[in-house]
């Protein structure tokens, strides 16, 4: 035993299961994993949540996230999702997407799944290209990007502009709070989990539908070390997807409590 | 309870109501959307989940959630929404749930026409998604019997953690009948103990379709075959018209056997000892029944709303002992009884061989009477 007092400052959260992941080093996924089973933890929600994976990097979530986990067809977790908490209701539910998934294949279920200002949560990891399948350009791939399936760099011309969901969906009457975040350094990555707490809390609120889109690296199909990731991410899609706050509900800051969090 | 008139999509909806429905998720598609718009009051009425969905993949992946949660769901579409259904029926087939879909067929390929037909028989009978899976389908010839076959869905696709299909067609959903709906089941309390519900102190459970580790997916089919077997072993439904002294068998389901029996009563009265096998369980078919059938029988005549598919069944079970006519009607064109009894006569008039192909001898009788040269 040690004299001094031994005091605890970091650990895994009770929301992890105790293995490896199957993430490449240096990939943003696993820090947006520990936000979000952070965030239910200290909500108290672990136990009451069913997590939907989507197809992609992500496939997998279920193996790593300590709840109840289902798995969707590629780009349908949204309408997956909204089955579930239509039948319970009471039950925390969100999704995890990437962008190929939610931006391109599922574009039609999380638009109507944020007009319904269905009572999910949407964590939308956008790293700009298609993870799994080896770095293809996703809707998200920026201006002049170079991937396997765009390897001169998209051509807007012939390939089309970026989109950026966050705002697209901001439009939305049903969209309570849909913001914007980004993983590549320790200051972003706390406002990160602000977000995706405040998110949980619209939809425990009956607020509507939330999404926090986190801007994530990708080493490995970028060709990248993970720290010139970060840098790159930082530089290059930053600028193009802006962080910040595209739709708070007006009944958010109302409900906001007085004297800080 | 008493007998009243109602409509075939209206009385498979209130059937499914009275089965303990829980949630419903569909997209409006004729000839099949009076039974969306009277879920959408009825459900709201008594507390229970209606959401109209943005397409038929949304409804499809809403109902793989909601069967996620052990409560009884469905949808109902027709032949186009169900083509779109397919990735869904795939994903919820190897995720092992219990699913009820209507599927009120229409006349195809393509946009095709919103008037009655059998084509979509091998999409449902042969798992019309990717990988291999079974689903049961059951086909009612009347209102009533849509009514039982909805609750019995229900029973089954819970028995069996599998999809079932009620396979209807046009004129089936839009017609009125007297029937009689059975009494209201009490929604089921008991889940089932795989369903995903944020259950605290219980431990994870996830439901998934991916099996990466190959061998993980051969033991999930497995599984999925072994109970398909027992499926066929013990789910087999058809129903038999003037069969004991039956010479020559008419075989058809649905809307066409219902028609058929118009026609082989038509020819007892003419002294034809002609008898009718309607199938209700299409997948399971009754192989066996059909197969006893070509002992006794000199020769089939095989009736459809479509280019044949079940023909196939029945060609498989007779094994080519004994000569099949076919007489099939495309497109969302229904056969008249009549045009029935004339093809049963000339079966009687036993002039057909093992030899010939009982789908192109009917293709080139179509083609002289459109017109476009035989």
């Amino acid at each position: 035993m040690l004299d001094t007092d031994v005091k605890v400052v970091y650990q895994r959260p009770r929301g992890f299961e105790e293995r490896p992941t199957h993430y490449c080093p240096g990939c943003t996924h696993g820090v947006a994993h520990r936000l979000v089973a952070e965030v239910l933890e200290e909500m108290g929600e672990l136990e009451h949540t069913i997590g939907v994976a989507s197809v992609g990097c992500s496939v997998f979530a279920y193996n790593y996230f300590a709840f109840d986990f289902v798995e969707a067809p590629h780009g349908r977790a949204p309408a997956m999702a909204t089955g579930i908490k239509r039948s319970l209701p009471d039950a925390t539910v969100f999704t995890y997407q990437g962008d190929g998934d939610l931006a391109s294949i599922g574009m039609g279920e999380i638009v109507a799944a944020a007009s319904r200002g269905e009572l999910i949560t949407v964590i939308f990891i956008n790293n700009a290209n298609y993870g799994m399948t080896g770095g293809q350009m996703a809707p998200t791939t920026l201006p002049g990007q170079v991937t396997t399936s765009s390897p001169m760099g998209r051509d807007v011309e012939r390939q089309g502009y970026p989109i950026r969901m966050v705002e697209l969906l901001s439009s939305l009457d049903g969209a309570a709070y849909v913001v914007r975040r980004s993983l590549h350094d320790p200051k972003n990555i706390r406002m990160a989990k602000k977000a995706i707490r405040t998110a949980f809390e619209v939809q425990k609120q009956g607020v509507g539908f939330s999404m926090v889109e986190l801007l994530s690296t990708c080493p490995t199909n970028w060709g990248m070390t993970p720290a010139s990731a970060r840098v790159w991410l930082a530089e290059h899609m930053v600028p193009y997807y802006p962080i910040g706050d595209f739709k708070v509900s007006s009944s958010i800051a109302y409900n906001k409590p007085k004297g800080g969090d | 309870m008493a007998l009243e008139l109602i409509k075939g999509n209206v009385a498979v909806a209130e059937a499914a109501v009275r089965a303990g429905l829980v949630s419903y998720f569909g997209y409006p598609i004729t000839p099949q959307t009076e039974l969306l718009e009277y879920v959408s009051a009825r459900m709201p009425e008594l507390n229970r989940a209606f959401l109209q969905a943005e397409s038929e993949l949304g409804a499809i992946n809403m109902v793989y959630g909601a069967a996620c949660t052990g409560r009884r769901t469905m949808t109902s579409s027709s032949s186009p929404g169900v083509s779109l259904m397919q990735e869904g029926l795939s994903y919820i087939s190897c995720t092992e749930l219990p699913v009820v879909v209507v599927d009120v067929v229409r006349g195809g390929p393509g946009l095709g026409n919103i008037a009655p037909s059998q084509a979509d028989y091998n999409q449902a009978t042969r798992g019309g998604g990717h990988g291999e899976y079974h689903q049961i389908v059951l086909a009612p010839a009347s209102v009533q019997e849509a009514i039982d076959l909805t609750t019995l869905a229900f029973d089954l696709a819970e028995k069996y953690r599998s999809v079932v299909m009620v396979l209807m067609d046009g004129s089936l959903g839009q017609m009125m009948e007297p029937a009689e709906l059975p009494p209201f089941q009490p929604i089921k309390t008991e889940i089932p103990d795989w369903a995903v519900r944020g259950i605290p102190g219980r431990g994870k459970h996830v439901l998934t379709s991916i099996n990466i580790d190959p061998p993980a997916q051969e033991r999930t089919n497995i599984r999925l075959m072994t109970r398909w077997q027992e499926i066929e072993a013990n789910e087999v439904r058809y129903k038999g018209y003037y069969l004991e002294d039956a010479e020559y068998l008419v075989v058809g389901y649905g809307t066409a056997g219902r028609i058929s029996l118009s026609a082989v009563r038509a020819a007892r009265e003419k002294g034809l000892k002609v008898g009718l096998l309607r199938p209700i369980s299409l997948a399971p078919f009754p192989y066996e029944v059909v197969s006893d059938l070509a002992e006794q029988a000199k020769a089939f005549l095989v009736v459809e709303m479509n280019n044949g598919q079940m023909l196939e069944d029945v060609r498989l079970a007779v094994a080519n002992r004994k000569p099949i006519a076919f007489y099939g009607r495309m497109g969302g064109t229904v056969p008249f009884a009549d045009d029935v009894l004339q093809e049963i006569e000339d079966l009687a008039s036993g002039q057909l061989g093992l030899e010939e192909n009982p789908r192109d001898r009917w293709l080139a009788k179509m083609r002289v009477e459109f017109g476009t040269g035989a």
